[in-house]
C-alpha cells in the first residue's frame, strides 16, 4: 500500500493483492509505477504525448497555421504590387473570411457528431433575411431584437432538423439536403417580389448597426485597450490553469509551452490590430477595427468553452467518437445529435447576419450551395475530421482564413472565378486526404477492438 | 443508500446493502427472461441469481447468449419477457442510467471506450465532476489517477493519451478501472481478461476476489475454466439461450461444466473433494 502515490483527499482502492502473498511480485511492479502526471512536466513526455496525438489522427492547429502562413506569403508574391499584404486588404480579408469562419464554426458542431449539414447556406441567408427584413422602416425593430429574432428562427429550423434525424431516423445528408432546397425557396418568398432586402439607410439607426458590424470600427484607442484586456485576462487564465496543474502534479505542458501560447496570441492580436490601424482610406482617413473582428472573437470563445469546458461539450465529442459507448454511459445521444443541429443553423443564423452586412443586403442570388461548400471545406482545413469525434471552434476560425485568403488572393490575381472554383476544390481535396490518412493512423493503432 | 453517481475511488465498506436483505435473497434475481433480435432467439426464459458477496461466473460457448443477457442486465436490451428483483424488489432497468442509478457497472466485451477522448474523459464518460458549472478536470484526473495506480496500471504514457492509441490490453485494463471507480453493488464483466497478459490478468482475478470480499455482487464471463474454477463461487451455464445448470462451484469439476456447456447435460456425479483439488 504504501508505495503506491497518491492525492490527498482520493482514497484509492486498495490496492490488489497487497495484503496477500502476491505481494511480494507485486511490489517489485510498483517501483515502476509513475504517476501519471509527473511525468508529463518535462518537455520530452510532452513531446511524446503530443506525438500520441498526432498518431492518434489529431494534429493539432500547427499545419493549419503553417498553411495559412504558406498562402499568405504566396499571395503577398504573387499579387500586383504586393497589394495582399496592404492594410485595406487585409481589412477586406478579415471581413470575407468572418462568414466563412463562422458558418464553419457552425458546421463544426455537426462535423463533429460525424454528420453533415448541408443546407446551412441558405439558413445563414434565412437568418441574415429575417434580421434585415426586421429592421426595415415599417417593423423598425431595435437591431438587437432583429439580431435575436434571426437566431431564434434559425435554431427553430435546426430543431426541425434535428428532429427528424433523430426521431424519424433518416440520415442527415438527406434531410439537409432536402432543407437547402426548402430554405431556398422560403428564402425567396420572405425576400418578396423585390426579390431582395437593403440596410444601407443612413437615417435608420437600427439598419445602421446592422450594417455597422463590418462597416463601423473601433477607436484605435479603445482597440488597444481592449486587446490589453484581452491579452492580460486570457493570459492570467492559461497561466494560472497550467502552472495550477503542473504545481499538483497533474497532466501539464511545461512552462515555456504555456508562455509560447500566451506570446502567440498576444502577438496575432497585435498584428491584427495594428493593420487595422493603420490608414486605409483613399481620400478620407478610415482606421480602425471592424466590430465583426471581436464578434467572432465571442463566438470564438463561446464554442470553445462550451465544447472544451462543459459537460455537454464532452458528450459531444464521445457521440462523435463512439456513439454506442456514449448510449452506455448514460448519455442522451439524440438529444446530443439534435443540439447540435440546433447550435449549427444558430451559429449560421450569425453568419447570415455578417453576410447581410458585408453585402449592405440580400439578395436572392445569393449562393448557399457554395457556402455550404466552403463552411465545409474551412472546417476540414482547419482540422476537424469528416468521420466525427475531432474538431474545435478554432479551426473554423483558421479554416476560415485559408478558405478566405484564397478567395480574397485569387481575386486580386484577376483570376476568373473557375480556377477559384478549381483551386478551392483542390484545397479541400488536399484536406480531406491528410484527415482520410490520419484517420488510417488510427485504424493500425486500436487494432484491439472486439 | 450510497449515491452510485458519487465516485470514490475507494472500495465501498463491506457490506454495502443498506437494506436489510433475508439472507436466501440474492441482490439481483431475473426470472424468465427472454429476448429476440429479429428471427434469432437469443434467450429463452433464463433464471439466474446473482447474490452479494459472490462471484458468479456464466459459462457458455460462443452465441451462447452470455453477452445479451448482460446487456439486457446493463440496460442497453430491453428483454421482451422476464422480470428482475433487485434487492427483492421488481425493477426495469430500461436503459443504461437506470442500472447506473441502481449500482450497476458493466465491463463490455467490445469495451464501449470512446477513441477519441482520453483515459481519464472516458473514465468518467456520462458522469463528469463539475466545479461551478463547468467540468473538474483536476479533480477527476486525480481520482481516475489514483484508481489505476491501485489497479498497478503502470504501462501508459499519459494518462491524458487518447484511448485510440493504447494496446487492447490498456484498453481492457481502463474499461476494468472504470468500472470499479464507481460506489457499485453489482459488477459485470464481459470476458474481462480476454487480452490480458499474465500479470494483467492475475491483477483482475485478484480484483474480482477483493470486490466480492467487499460485499459486492459480482458476475464474470470467461472462456478460461481455469480463470472460473479459480475465482467463482457459483457458476451459471447457458446453452443456445437457455440456461442448463446453475449452482454452488462444488457442484461442477471442469468436465461437467463443459458437458453442460456442450450438450446441456452432464451424467457426472462431483464430491465436494473433487472441486477442492479442482482448485489447485
Ligand atoms: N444486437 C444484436 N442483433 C442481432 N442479433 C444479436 C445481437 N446481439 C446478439 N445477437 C445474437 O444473439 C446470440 C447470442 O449472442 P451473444 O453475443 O450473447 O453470445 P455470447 O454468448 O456472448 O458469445 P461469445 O462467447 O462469442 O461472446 C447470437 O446468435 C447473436 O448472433
Ligand atoms: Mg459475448
Amino acid at each position: 500500500m504504501a508505495t503506491i502515490p497518491t492525492q490527498p483527499g482520493d482514497e484509492p482502492l486498495p490496492a490488489v493483492g497487497a495484503d496477500t502473498d502476491a505481494a511480494v511480485d507485486l511490489t517489485a511492479a510498483a517501483v515502476e509505477v509513475i504517476p501519471p502526471g509527473i511525468v508529463a512536466q518535462s518537455l520530452g513526455e510532452y513531446l511524446r504525448g503530443w506525438v500520441a496525438r498526432v498518431r492518434g489522427g489529431d494534429a493539432g492547429v500547427l499545419p493549419v497555421a503553417f498553411a495559412l502562413l504558406a498562402v499568405a506569403i504566396v499571395f503577398t508574391i504573387v499579387s500586383p504590387n504586393h497589394v495582399f499584404l496592404s492594410s485595406k486588404n487585409l481589412v477586406n480579408l478579415f471581413d470575407q473570411s468572418a462568414v466563412f469562419i463562422v458558418l464553419a464554426m457552425g458546421e463544426g458542431f455537426v462535423l463533429l457528431l460525424g454528420e453533415i449539414d448541408l443546407s446551412i447556406g441558405y439558413v445563414a441567408a434565412i437568418g441574415g433575411t429575417v434580421a434585415a427584413d426586421l429592421v426595415q422602416p415599417s417593423p423598425n425593430w431595435p437591431w438587437w431584437a432583429a439580431i435575436l429574432a434571426a437566431l431564434l428562427v434559425c435554431a427553430g429550423i435546426g430543431a426541425i432538423h434535428g428532429f427528424i434525424i433523430t426521431r424519424l431516423r433518416m440520415p442527415a445528408f438527406v434531410v439537409t439536403l432536402a432543407g437547402y432546397l426548402l430554405w431556398f425557396g422560403v428564402m425567396i418568398i420572405i425576400l418578396g417580389t423585390a426579390g431582395g432586402v437593403s440596410i444601407t439607410s443612413t437615417v435608420l439607426p437600427n439598419q445602421e448597426a446592422l450594417y455597422g458590424i463590418v462597416y463601423a470600427y473601433i477607436d484605435p484607442l479603445v482597440a488597444w485597450v481592449g486587446l490589453l484586456a484581452i491579452v492580460g485576462l486570457l493570459g492570467a487564465a492559461m497561466w494560472l490553469r497550467d502552472a495550477g496543474r503542473r504545481r499538483s502534479g497533474l497532466v501539464a505542458p511545461p512552462v515555456g509551452l504555456t508562455v509560447a501560447k500566451i506570446v502567440l496570441v498576444a502577438g496575432a492580436g497585435i498584428v491584427v490590430v495594428a493593420i487595422c490601424n493603420v490608414n486605409r482610406g483613399n481620400f478620407l482617413p478610415i482606421v480602425g477595427v471592424p466590430w465583426v473582428v471581436p464578434l467572432v472573437l465571442v463566438v470564438l470563445g463561446a464554442w470553445t468553452i462550451l465544447l472544451e469546458r462543459t459537460q455537454f461539450g464532452r458528450h459531444m465529442y464521445a457521440v462523435g467518437g463512439n456513439a454506442e459507448a456514449a448510449r452506455r454511459a448514460g448519455i442522451n445521444v439524440s438529444r446530443v445529435r439534435t443540439l447540435a443541429f440546433i447550435l449549427c443553423s444558430l451559429t449560421a443564423a450569425l453568419a447570415g447576419i455578417i453576410y447581410c452586412s458585408q453585402l449592405g443586403g440580400l439578395t436572392t442570388n445569393i449562393n448557399g450551395g457554395q457556402l455550404v461548400l466552403y463552411a465545409v471545406a474551412a472546417a476540414v482545413i482547419g482540422g476537424t475530421s469528416l468521420f466525427g469525434g475531432r474538431g474545435r471552434a478554432i479551426h473554423g476560425l483558421l479554416g476560415g482564413l485559408v478558405i478566405g485568403a484564397i478567395y480574397n488572393g485569387l481575386y486580386l490575381l484577376g483570376l476568373p472565378i473557375q480556377w477559384q472554383l478549381i483551386i478551392t476544390g483542390l484545397v479541400l481535396l488536399a484536406a480531406v486526404s491528410v484527415d482520410s490518412l490520419s484517420r488510417k493512423g488510427v485504424g493500425s493503432g486500436a487494432t484491439a477492438r472486439a | 443508500m450510497a449515491d452510485p453517481n458519487e465516485p470514490t475511488g475507494s472500495l465501498p465498506a463491506s457490506n454495502p446493502g443498506a437494506t436489510p436483505v433475508s439472507a436466501s435473497e440474492p441482490l439481483l434475481r431475473l426470472r424468465g427472461i427472454s429476448k429476440h433480435f429479429g428471427a434469432v432467439q437469443a434467450l429463452y426464459g433464463v433464471d439466474v441469481d446473482l447474490p452479494s458477496g459472490q462471484v458468479t461466473a456464466l459459462c457458455g460457448d460462443n452465441g451462447a447468449g452470455k453477452s445479451v443477457l448482460t446487456k439486457c442486465i446493463a440496460g442497453i436490451h430491453e428483454p421482451d419477457q422476464g422480470e428482475m428483483f433487485w434487492e427483492g424488489r421488481l425493477v426495469h432497468i430500461r436503459t443504461p442510467g437506470d442500472a447506473a442509478a441502481l449500482g450497476i457497472e458493466t465491463v463490455y466485451q467490445d469495451l464501449a471506450l470512446a477513441d477519441n477522448l482520453d483515459i481519464v474523459q472516458n473514465m468518467f464518460l456520462g458522469r463528469e465532476r463539475l466545479s461551478r458549472g463547468l467540468l473538474d478536470e483536476d479533480s477527476m484526473e486525480r481520482a481516475a489517477a489514483a484508481t489505476l495506480a491501485s489497479l498497478r496500471v503502470t504501462t501508459v504514457r499519459s494518462i491524458r493519451q487518447p484511448v485510440a492509441t493504447l494496446s487492447g490490453g490498456q484498453r481492457q485494463a481502463v474499461a476494468v478501472a472504470k468500472a470499479v471507480m464507481w460506489n457499485s453493488k453489482l459488477v459485470m464483466l464481459d470476458e474481462p481478461t480476454a487480452a490480458l497478459g499474465v500479470a494483467q490478468t492475475r491483477m483482475v482475478l485478484d480484483l474480482i476476489v477483493r470486490l466480492k470480499d467487499h460485499g459486492l455482487a459480482v458476475m464474470v464471463i470467461s472462456h478460461n475454466l481455469n480463470d472460473v474454477f479459480e475465482v467463482a463461487d457459483r457458476v451459471a451455464v447457458l446453452r443456445l439461450g437457455r440456461m442448463v445448470a446453475q449452482d454452488q462451484l462444488s457442484a461442477f469439476d471442469r468436465q461437467s461444466v463443459v458437458d453442460f456447456m456442450t450438450t446441456g447435460t452432464s451424467t457426472r456425479q462431483v464430491t465436494a473433494s473433487d472441486a477442492t483439488a479442482m482448485k489447485d
